[in-house]
């Protein structure tokens, strides 16, 4: 071994400099002095901090889990599906809602008109999700609902259900999105003002910690925030802020770090550089389980594991050439596989300008399956462990992640720095500065500004509107507000308004409230009552 | 040249209208821009107090038709005549459908900022 440590730099070799989009240069070559101080020597998988992965045994025990995302409009839709996946076999499926649910609007608000139905389910009352759920026996499936703004609503519907049907809550399965900070940042269904609504998130924790332990009411989303626009190391930093947040405000309920931290998981971003990306997560998964156990001081080692699905973003992915997609899709599945998930989803190719045909869903699926059956890539436990070059980055990622939380503390913390605009106006910044090295050949995309070719016309095609869905859920809506007790409803909504008003946990009030048939809308209402809205801070 | 940038309907998507603020501004257009989530009454009416020359609507969600058809009845009502313009996630398909209910013109989907900015360059000349 060298006594001098060397550094072999572009300018020795006579090659160019690179940078990776994080801004972090890249040398030519990579020798055994370049980790020469990483902790990465004395590290085993499955043990702390976790850098080469959560287990000790990874996919050579089991695979990661695939779980592609989909929407159905009805709960009638919803129901059959899942009457479908049980009798094949399936155990999971995510539940996407339309627009209206998500922003608090029952379908006959005005402002949901041509939205009802949309982009998912629909869900005005209680009476929806015991569509959905009629005949579905709850222990046997764990659901998962992609929703934020309303995520409360959503889960005390879940709950009140499950209790009526005579459930024992406390073994209810199940996973909230629940992410409301991103929401500010990408994605956009924020309803009530920042630090309210970071308040109902931690009620959700609170009373799922106390009575439904084992529900996961939180997945902390980097995805929709480096698909606005962040880079790599601003993903995983901001995934963190919130994260931390959370956590600060379960703490302050008196929960334990161990009885939450575990139970939390994230939702990763996967396009660009390939390194940089495996480099990301080895040093974040590193970085995290630091957090959680020095400065939180949890004493479990499940605690520490950041737990997270990571998919292909579609951020990458280009209406031009589109089968290039494919390849690009097959390379953030290995990327994912590399880098140790728990869960991998991907987008199909054509998704970018129509509605994924039954094929292309195919493909991506057989992409992964590829990838586990045939490749070879669940052998070996973090097979890039030890490479010069990814653990050096790796050290790197860890290193800039945890100066980029500092900047965000700087910024006066998260809620601040989201209240204030001062998040989206940078990542938006970098969005624009992105899409114009595109536009102008800086940045290299295949077939979009190299490789071109003349692009026959694609068509962008989108589900054709269920006006008549929509319309049959406005009279279902009619005919329940005449059938429910009205004097009882209104009495739930006056107790979620005081509940808001003295700041109590509103998980109890809500329940009570859906479970007497007040609609989504009307429950938003008592709380924008009391909290107001949040005002959206315009930087241009 | 004043530019009122807006999202209408429930659509949360805005990366692709902050993209088109920035290159307007950097092409030296005075942009505001509504943030999400507007009613169409609400975008017209802040058209008015903020004296704009002309209007985009961004939709990504599928509602555009429905959208301007309302466009057009609000400026009507308000009898506002300024052009307006929809972009975002609109077929090619619909483009003749949006110019055909009175929107000035429309963005196809992967239209480049430069186009949008060319198109702009070209009918301030004529405001």
């Amino acid at each position: 071994m060298s006594e001098v440590k060397t550094k072999i730099t572009a300018e020795d070799l006579g090659v160019k400099k690179v940078y990776l989009e994080s801004g972090i240069e890249v040398d030519p070559i990579y020798t055994a002095d370049d980790v020469e101080d990483s902790s990465i020597k004395h590290e085993m998988p499955g043990e702390y901090p976790f850098t080469r992965g959560i287990h000790s045994t990874m996919y050579r025990k089991r695979p990661f889990t695939i779980r592609q995302y989909a929407g159905f409009a009805s709960p009638e839709e919803t129901n059959e599906r899942f009457q479908f996946l049980i009798a094949n076999g399936q155990s999971g499926l995510n539940v996407a809602f339309d627009l209206p649910t998500q922003c608090g609007l029952d379908s006959d608000d005005p402002r949901a008109l041509g939205e009802v139905g949309r982009v998912g389910m629909t869900v005005d009352t209680l009476d929806d999700f015991e569509i959905a759920f009629k005949n579905i026996d709850l222990d046997k499936i764990t659901v998962s609902m992609t929703i934020n703004g309303t995520a409360i609503i959503a889960i005390a519907m879940y709950i009140a259900m499950a209790e009526k049907a005579g459930y024992d809550i406390s073994s209810l399965r199940g996973t909230a999105q629940n992410d409301i900070l991103k929401e500010f940042i990408g994605r956009g269904t924020w309803i009530f003002p920042v630090d309210k609504s970071v308040k109902l998130v931690v009620d959700t924790i609170e009373y799922c910690a106390k009575h439904v332990p084992k529900y996961s009411p939180v997945s902390v989303c980097g995805y929709h925030i480096r698909e606005s626009g962040a880079n790599p190391i601003q993903e995983m930093a901001y995934a963190f802020c919130i994260a931390k947040a959370y956590t600060d405000g379960a703490l302050s309920r008196g929960i334990d770090i161990d009885d939450f931290a575990s139970r939390l998981s994230f939702n990763f971003d996967i396009y660009g550089n390939l390194f940089e990306q495996i480099a990301k997560f080895r040093g974040g998964r590193r970085l995290w389980a630091k957090i959680i156990r020095e400065d939180y001081g949890a004493k479990n080692d499940k605690s520490c594991w950041l737990r997270m699905i990571a998919g292909g973003g579609g951020g990458g992915l280009t209406k031009e050439q589109p089968e290039n997609n494919i390849v690009r899709s097959a390379y953030y599945a290995l990327i994912s596989a590399l880098s140790g998930t728990q869960t991998m989803a991907l987008c199909s190719y054509d998704e970018a300008y129509t509605i994924p045909t039954e094929h292309s869903a195919e493909i991506s699926l057989r992409t992964m399956q590829i990838m586990i059956h045939e490749m070879g890539i669940c052998d070996t436990v973090d097979p890039l462990g030890g490479s010069y070059y990814v653990e050096s980055l790796t050290d790197t990622f860890e290193k800039k992640i945890k100066e980029e939380m500092l900047t965000v503390d700087k910024w006066g913390g998260i809620v601040n720095a989201v209240a204030t605009g001062k998040i989206q106006e940078s990542v938006s910044k970098q969005a624009y500065e992105r899409e114009m090295g595109m536009q102008t050949g800086k940045v290299d995309k295949v077939g979009v500004n190299i490789f071109t070719r003349e692009e026959e016309n694609k068509e962008v095609e989108f589900h054709p509107y269920n006006q008549e869905a929509a319309d049959n859920q406005v009279e279902k809506l009619k005919r329940i507000k005449a059938s429910r007790d009205n004097d009882k409803v209104q009495a739930c909504l006056a107790a979620v308004k005081s509940g808001a008003e003295n700041d109590e946990n509103l998980m109890p009030s809500i329940i009570a409230a859906v479970k007497e048939y007040a609609t989504v809308g009307e429950i938003v209402q008592a709380m924008k009552d009391v909290y107001g809205e949040f005002e959206e801070p315009i930087f241009f | 040249m004043k530019v009122l940038l807006s999202k209408p309907g429930l659509d949360g998507h805005d990366v692709g209208v902050k993209v088109l603020a920035y290159g307007l501004i950097d092409a030296g257009f005075e942009v505001v821009y509504t943030g999400l989530r507007k009613s169409i009454e609400e975008i017209v009416s802040m058209a008015i107090e903020n004296k704009v020359d002309t209007i985009g609507l961004s939709i990504l969600s599928g509602t555009h038709l429905v959208l301007a058809e309302r466009m057009k009845e609000v400026m009507t009502e308000n009898n506002l005549d300024i052009p307006w313009f929809v972009g975002g996630n609109v077929p090619a398909q619909d483009v003749e459908k949006l110019e055909a209910i009175g929107a000035n013109k429309a963005f196809a989907t992967s239209t480049k900022v430069a186009e949008v900015v060319a198109y702009f360059n070209e009918i301030k000349v004529k405001v």
